[in-house]
């Protein structure tokens, strides 16, 4: 720091009565409201804000905007932390911390510096060619380099703030709040459209806000206030400042990343940090602009060397007098703008270093007319010093412009402002699909083919004066109003007319003449962020890298977080050069989303934590919350897995429920069983197609167990059905598979079976069932009904009745899933817990407990019923299940039936559904472990099946288990072995898969 | 981020629909009288074209209705829908 | 073909790197070849190296439309793994990671194959029931297998939330230690390199615009580089296999989905394992650079673009901030897609096709990358010999008609 004053006394956009703190790596500075945290750099007289990431080389802030790619931060500390701001990106605000990155232990002495001495060595892919020994060393190898890479570090703890989306539909959607889309949201605003205008910057204005250059100076701001206020008033349009456009995805879908409070030091949480707007428009117009390109030549990163135009916007916009002494280098017209900026702040401009032989421009004369030296035909070969620029070296060109020549002088310096000419910004245009081309008039990309309903406007398509963008922005609001069937109102408008200068072209110069070799003088970075030089791009080639695509993957260049934003073009331009080609044979490299990068925490918005995916619960949820039940997630529904008694382990809890149902009562939450109601003449015809059975012969009242199978012949989901009436139908899926039944169902109906008349709804919310199972359920149900009689003549397995339970109309199904006497109770939802209750009281002098799924699996498989999913994996057809006598042969067709006939699904060795026993009952085969019948097979060891379900059974006492194995079916009795995860081998028999009651006398008494 | 044109609702988030694949298959009417190979071509094989596909979508999360929609399989656009009806 | 060490690094150092040779030479083509494989991706370039060094055939052309690995390869999240659940499946991909154990020391060039262990998330009982049968079988087939609960999955990645409180809690994973990572552009440019040094041109820009077929046989293929002649032509062009098949008249049962990825922006080391989430669809490393490297599972519908939904990625990003809640601040630099073939079990297509002379390898769906070595081995097998390697034998086209199907959708899902 100097003793020199880098804050103007006045001018700029900045607050002076609205003074900052904040420090930088520990020290205590001041900036101002409107100031950014690189302006406030500046402004302090700080020249090396961080390290660069590859050699450790001192770096300043080279850019104003987005663009910028060398003066990362990490901004405060702990859980609030973020790791890589770049300083130009974020408004300064009281108490903001800000540390250096890729520096230990200061910016200024960095012990990683070092490293720069073996930069020969460490030539562009240079790890591809080395650390391959010793074989598998390369994790080791990969443990230094990661420590060394990457940029700051990420919170270590949860983030403290919050994040919201918000949906937008708009007719014409703006991006860019410079002069082109300022013009174009107030020609679509008058015509009365809904327009929503974003600018990533902290106030509207664009290029305006930095540019004092015309000749009608004091129009460009008053326009400006003129249009924001015009815009403000219009109902209809929605103005967003720090507003990214990060990504342009189909049909005309954006994403904006709205920083909301990034900017206030608020710890109250009250508001989001920032906001991501989701946004589909009918029309969208691109104003993005244009970023100046650097020029590429020996130490163009020292700090100090920064672009045209962000001096400009450091002078005019932040009142930032960036030095003592400048030089200004280009090959156009436009960085003369500089030198008039800065020889008006009473900078001593040295020279004017100008490649091109005669520039003759209007805004060259005016520069000589100050007295300025401009060097015509010339280029700076080297810049002196290390932390800070301290001079140029200059040389002429020779005839050709191509080469250096002659004697070379020195001229003293602590600012290069550099200009390259100017690169459209086409990101989001890319991602919309629309093509490029090269454009030899402003040696540039420009937008070619549109692919959606979208135009660009101003300079992003190449329009560089403010007189063409003011034109542009007007002429693609009127289209785009016109487009939605909108009439223009011509007769109002505060339309600014502005005649800029006629400009010479620029003379493109992707890598300035040096007189050393390519590769042996200094470095001439293309890339700053990834320390890409123009000598690694021609190493590349030589190489045989030849595409851009495999340049940039090589090299790194352009895989930053700026993603190339300054250096891609001029790297595009280098391989044209080095292949003998020209920029529009090389073509870019896609750009992707984001623009700029965008917080994970942004993109989840509100989508995280519990609200991830919705919960779903029964009515009876908060009952089993009360009595202390754990639950296991199936699906999005949370069902209670047991119910553990205060000094219960999981298994006492499991045994208790399991005996309880067995000799006496329990009752179980089945809400979640999936429910539809089908009615209509076509019902039993689709039944039909839909199950392996038959349903034309149900008899009203009565309910059947179905299988449902996919085209391949594969179990899809089971249940059980029942007729309610001639053309009325109710089917149970299972819990996770009842969406999906559903879908499936109306496929058909809708897309195959369009005659069938057939209506479905999903009621599986609108019930409560509670299932009532043990040899007490009699009794208990019938202390709650006096309507419905349970006995077993009057209301026989497999049958349903309509009644009143607690004074309720309800639906009882006596169907039963654990193999007892059983009853299932269905109430509206409205009534489920207090029904819930009902039943427990009834039950208390019978001892009923409530039954959790674990205990109801143990029970179902006691009983050999499968459950899809765990039992089968889609690859398990009814005959491997044993279950052949569920699909009808007399049938002409279902779903699913021909596949059944395939070579593969006739083999005999398919995997079969079978019950194990181990030897020892005592031990209880692991779910998922795998089965072999030969304990002495060498690995690879053939295996032969695997157990699906597992349980310790109380009421057998002894461990059982269902398995599917090859040809199970046939060889009953036979011995296999499961080898467990710890050597250990278990051996069982394999057996049928009913356990219990095989006759099923204890459902049906 | 299509947003698809149900023909029962109008044009909608591409988040509240299902797809459903080629349009043009026809269930076999016997399946029983086909080969194996002629059932694999029905329940396996697919056009997938590189361009314009017909194909099926339903608004799950809407009028739950299935359509065809013509759609380019490169540039995204949806050229035509069709209600079946 | 320069050795790439250590000392040759130095010695072009001090000669300014103006020395070193071509990677690859990029010829035009000759008018006939032994072989032609279309598609110059990791598994074409990989079946022209093993058809050249263990099959004898070098007189082979490479054929790719654009720029080698500009295709998958060089789109994909980088993940070499082989802990699938069937046999067949496990067998090959099984294969493949001992190809990569040394792969870069046969290559010559640091392909950065870093075992640094992939854990595979369950969230619920099922899931974990689901890992169990795998870690088994994997281990009776000789694969290295582990079953984890959720405090040795915290253990072993520290900044994960294993909370029960979480909308998916991890119960506990599988861990494959030898499972890891390999950078996607070095095993493109190892082989290419490789091939290259053994005879094999590999042309770039050169787009195939028919397959010539005359009584049933192939006879080589219209290029935009002109007609080149071949008796065996191999196509590798995952994403664009139906169009090729078309180009020699029949169909596959396949689609192309988009298949997304996205790299954060740089930051310090936080994550030294590849953790996946079939449940809640998504899967992270973190690369050598630093990026957290993330993907999701494949866009719900057909697409050749190269385009995915943003909403794919929104439930993939809110995913992973379930999983590790402390990346919060961290950003998304770039995202993209590639295009992959999807099967109806999730497992390849290698094989003989109704056309003789002409094969096919297609079909890998989202786990292509880790299978690359491999691939290109049993095809170069296939190809020479005219029939299929014993491990891509279960992999025919016939196996859709006779139903042998190896599922592995619940096994593999979303996250390869």
């Amino acid at each position: 720091m100097t003793s020199h004053h880098h804050r103007l006394s006045h001018g700029g956009r900045i607050d002076r009565d609205k003074p900052l703190k904040f420090t930088f790596n520990g020290t205590s500075l001041q900036g101002f409201h409107g100031d950014t945290l690189a302006s406030a750099l500046l402004a302090n007289g700080v020249r090396v804000v961080a390290r660069s990431l590859k050699y450790h080389r001192p770096r300043g802030v080279v850019g104003a905007g987005s663009e910028e790619s060398n003066a990362m931060v990490k901004i405060g500390l702990g859980a609030g932390a973020s790791p890589n701001q770049m300083a130009t990106q974020v408004s300064l605000y009281n108490e903001l911390d800000a540390y250096s990155l890729n520096c230990w232990p200061s910016p200024n002495f960095d012990i990683g510096a070092i490293i720069g001495v073996f930069s020969r060595f460490m030539p562009p892919g240079f790890y591809y060619k080395t650390f391959m020994w010793p074989q598998n060393a390369w994790r080791i190898y990969e443990g230094v380099i990661k420590r060394a890479s990457g940029y700051g570090t990420a919170p270590e703890a949860p983030d403290p703030d919050r994040y919201d989306q918000i949906n937008a539909h708009v007719d014409v959607l703006v991006i860019g709040g410079g002069p082109a889309g300022l013009s174009a949201a107030l020609e679509a605003g008058r015509a009365g459209a809904r327009v929503l205008i974003a600018d990533e910057q902290n106030e509207m204005g664009g290029s305006l806000l930095s540019d004092r250059g015309l000749a009608n100076g004091a129009l460009a701001t008053d326009w400006l206030k003129a249009s924001l206020s015009e815009l403000d008033a219009m109902d209809e349009v929605t103005v967003l400042k720090h507003a990214t456009a990060f990504g342009y995805y189909d049909h005309n879908f954006l994403g904006i990343a709205e920083s909301v409070s990034d900017h206030l030091l608020s710890d109250s949480n009250t508001v989001p940090r920032q906001r991501l707007w989701r946004i589909r428009a009918n029309h969208v117009i691109l104003a993005t602009g244009a970023i100046e390109r650097p020029l590429v030549f020996p130490n163009n990163d020292r700090p100090g060397v920064m672009l045209a135009s962000a001096v400009s916007t450091y002078i005019n916009r932040y009142a930032v007098n960036p030095a003592i002494k400048a030089v200004v280098f280009t090959n156009n017209d436009n960085a003369y703008q500089s030198a008039l900026d800065l020889h008006r702040i009473g900078v001593h401009v040295s020279a004017v270093i100008d490649v091109r032989p005669k520039p003759i421009g209007k805004l060259a004369e005016q520069v000589r007319g100050l007295g300025i030296t401009v060097l015509e035909g010339h280029v700076v070969v080297d810049v002196k010093g290390g932390k800070s620029v301290n001079g140029v070296t200059v040389m002429p060109l020779d005839r050709s412009g191509n080469a250096v020549v002659g004697k070379s002088h020195r001229l003293d310096c602590d600012l290069v402002a550099i200009s390259g000419g100017w690169n459209p910004t086409v990101h989001l245009h890319c991602q919309s699909g629309g093509t490029l081309r090269y454009d030899p008039g402003t040696s540039s990309f420009i937008p070619d083919s549109v692919m959606q309903a979208m135009q660009n406007a101003g300079s992003c398509k190449g329009s560089f004066t403010l007189e063409q963008c003011l034109m542009d922005g007007r002429l693609a609001g009127a289209k785009a109003a016109r487009e939605i069937g909108l009439r223009l109102d011509t007769s109002s408008g505060n339309n600014a007319t502005v005649q800029s200068p006629p400009q010479e072209p620029v003379t493109p110069m992707w890598l300035v003449p040096s007189p050393k070799p390519l590769g042996l003088g200094p470095k001439q970075f293309v890339d700053l962020q990834t320390d890409t030089t123009a000598a690694d791009i021609a190493i590349a080639v030589r190489e045989g890298y030849e595409s851009i695509e495999h340049i940039k993957r090589y090299t790194t260049c352009g895989m930053g977080t700026d993603q190339g934003k300054l250096g891609n073009v001029n790297a595009i331009g280098i391989l044209a050069n080095l292949k003998g080609t020209d920029p529009e044979t090389i073509g870019a490299t896609t750009y992707r989303p984001m623009y700029t990068p965008v917080p994970f925490g942004t993109v989840a918005g509100r989508s995280i934590g519990s609200l991830f995916d919705p919960v779903r619960k029964t009515s009876i949820h908060q009952w089993h919350e009360e009595s202390g039940a754990l639950f296991e997630n199936v699906g999005q529904w949370k069902r209670p897995w047991y119910y553990p008694r205060p000094t219960e382990s999981m298994q006492d809890a499991v045994y208790r429920e399991c005996m309880a149902t067995r000799t006496g009562v329990s009752l179980l939450d089945a809400s979640t069983l999936g429910k539809i109601e089908i009615k209509g003449p076509d019902a039993t015809t689709m039944l039909n197609m839909i199950y392996t059975n038959a349903w034309s012969k149900l008899e009203i009242g009565r309910c059947r167990y179905g299988l449902m199978l996919g085209e391949d012949g594969m179990l899809l989901d089971d249940g059980v059905t029942a007729r309610l009436g001639e053309y009325h139908y109710l089917m149970h899926t299972t819990t996770g598979g009842a969406a999906t039944v559903m879908a499936w169902l109306e496929r058909w109906l809708q897309t195959e079976w369009r005659d069938l008349e057939v209506y479905l709804t999903s009621t599986t919310d609108h019930w409560t069932t509670i299932s009532i199972n043990g040899p007490d359920s009699r009794r208990v149900v019938g202390k709650l009904s006096n309507d419905i009689d349970f006995s077993n003549e009057a209301f026989p397995f497999m049958s349903i009745r309509h009644g009143t339970v607690a004074g309720v109309p309800a639906r009882v199904f006596r169907v039963s899933f654990v193999g007892e006497l059983s009853y299932e109770i269905n109430v509206s939802s409205n009534h489920g817990r207090r029904i819930w209750e009902a039943v427990i009281e009834a039950g208390i002098e019978y001892g009923i407990t409530p039954l959790g799924t674990e205990a109801m699996h143990v029970l179902r498989a006691e009983k050999g019923y499968i459950i899809v999913g765990q039992d089968t994996d889609g690859s398990v057809t009814p005959n491997d299940l044993g279950m052949d006598w569920i699909v009808s042969k007399r049938k002409k067709d279902f779903l699913g039936k021909r596949s059944l006939y395939r070579s593969d699904i006739l083999r005999q060795d398919r995997k079969q559904m079978v019950g194990l026993l181990t030897d020892d009952p005592h031990v209880v085969l692991p779910e998922g472990g795998q089965i072999v019948d030969n304990t002495s097979a060498a690995i690879p060891v053939p295996m032969v099946g695997h157990v699906t379900s597992s349980y310790m059974s109380p009421f057998l006492k002894r461990s059982i288990a269902l398995a599917l194995i090859k040809g199970g079916h046939s060889i009953i009795g036979e011995k296999v072995y499961i080898p467990l995860e710890n050597g250990k081998t278990v051996s069982a028999m394999i057996v049928d898969r009913v356990f219990y009651d095989r006759e099923g006398a204890r459902q049906d008494e | 981020m299509l947003l698809i044109p149900c023909p029962w609702c109008g044009p909608r988030e591409e988040n509240e629909f299902t797809y459903g694949g080629e349009a043009d298959i026809v269930r076999p009417v016997e399946p029983d009288s086909l080969t194996d190979s002629e059932w694999a071509n029905y329940l396996f094989m697919r056009k997938n074209p590189r361009g314009l596909h017909h194909e099926q979508w339903v608004h799950t999360f809407g009028c739950r209705q299935w359509f065809n929609v013509q759609r380019d399989t490169v540039t995204y656009q949806i050229t035509a829908t069709d209600n079946l009806r | 073909m320069g050795k790439y060490s250590l000392f040759n690094l130095i010695r072009h150092g001090l000669s300014y790197h103006r020395d070193w040779s071509k990677t690859w030479r990029n010829p035009e083509p000759q008018p006939s070849y032994d072989v032609v494989l279309i598609g110059g991706g990791g598994h074409g370039l990989a079946t022209a190296y093993y058809l050249a060094k263990e099959q004898g055939i070098t007189n082979i052309a490479v054929l790719e439309k654009g720029w080698i690995g500009g295709g998958n390869t060089g789109r994909n999240t980088e993940i070499v793994r082989s802990n699938y659940l069937w046999d067949e499946a496990a067998r090959i991909y099984e294969f493949s990671l001992n190809l990569w154990n040394d792969l870069s020391q046969q290559l010559n060039f640091n392909l950065m194959y870093s075992a640094k262990g992939v854990l595979s998330l369950g969230h619920t009982l099922q899931d974990m029931r689901d890992i169990s049968r795998r870690v088994n079988a994997n281990r009776l087939n000789g694969i290295d297998s582990e079953l984890l609960n959720a405090d040795q999955v915290k253990k072993m990645v520290p900044s994960i939330n294993v909370s029960l409180d979480s909308r998916y809690p991890v119960l506990g994973a599988s861990l494959q230690r030898r499972g890891g990572t390999a950078r996607h552009d070095a095993v493109v440019w190892g082989f290419a390199r490789a091939a290259d040094a053994l005879g094999v041109d590999v042309i770039q820009d050169c787009k195939v615009t028919g397959i010539k077929v005359q009584k049933g046989k192939v006879t080589g293929v219209d290029t935009t580089k002109g007609f080149i002649k071949s008796a065996k032509v191999g196509v590798i062009t995952a994403g664009n296999s139906s169009v090729m098949a078309k180009m020699a008249g029949f169909r596959l049962p396949i689609e192309s989905h988009p298949l997304q990825a996205w790299v954060s922006e740089p930051i310090k080391p936080v994550l030294d394992t590849v953790v996946m989430s079939n449940t809640v669809h998504a899967y992270i490393s973190q690369t050598a650079r630093g990026e957290l490297l993330a993907g999701a599972g494949i866009d719900p519908y057909t697409g050749y673009a190269q385009r995915g939904s943003f909403s794919v990625v929104e439930g993939a990003v809110a995913a992973i901030l379930g999983l590790f809640p402390i990346f919060s601040r961290v950003r998304l630099n770039r995202q993209w897609a590639g295009t992959v073939d999807t099967s109806p079990d999730a497992c390849p297509i290698v094989g003989l096709t109704p056309i003789q002379g002409l094969y096919f390898n297609c079909g890998w769906g989202t786990g292509g990358y880790k299978a690359t070595p491999g691939s290109g081995w049993v095809f170069a097998h296939t190809i020479a010999n005219d029939k299929p390697h014993r491990l891509n034998q279960p992999f025919s086209l016939e196996r859709f008609t006779t139903g042998h199907l190896i599922d592995e959708h619940g096994a593999a899902g979303v996250a390869h």
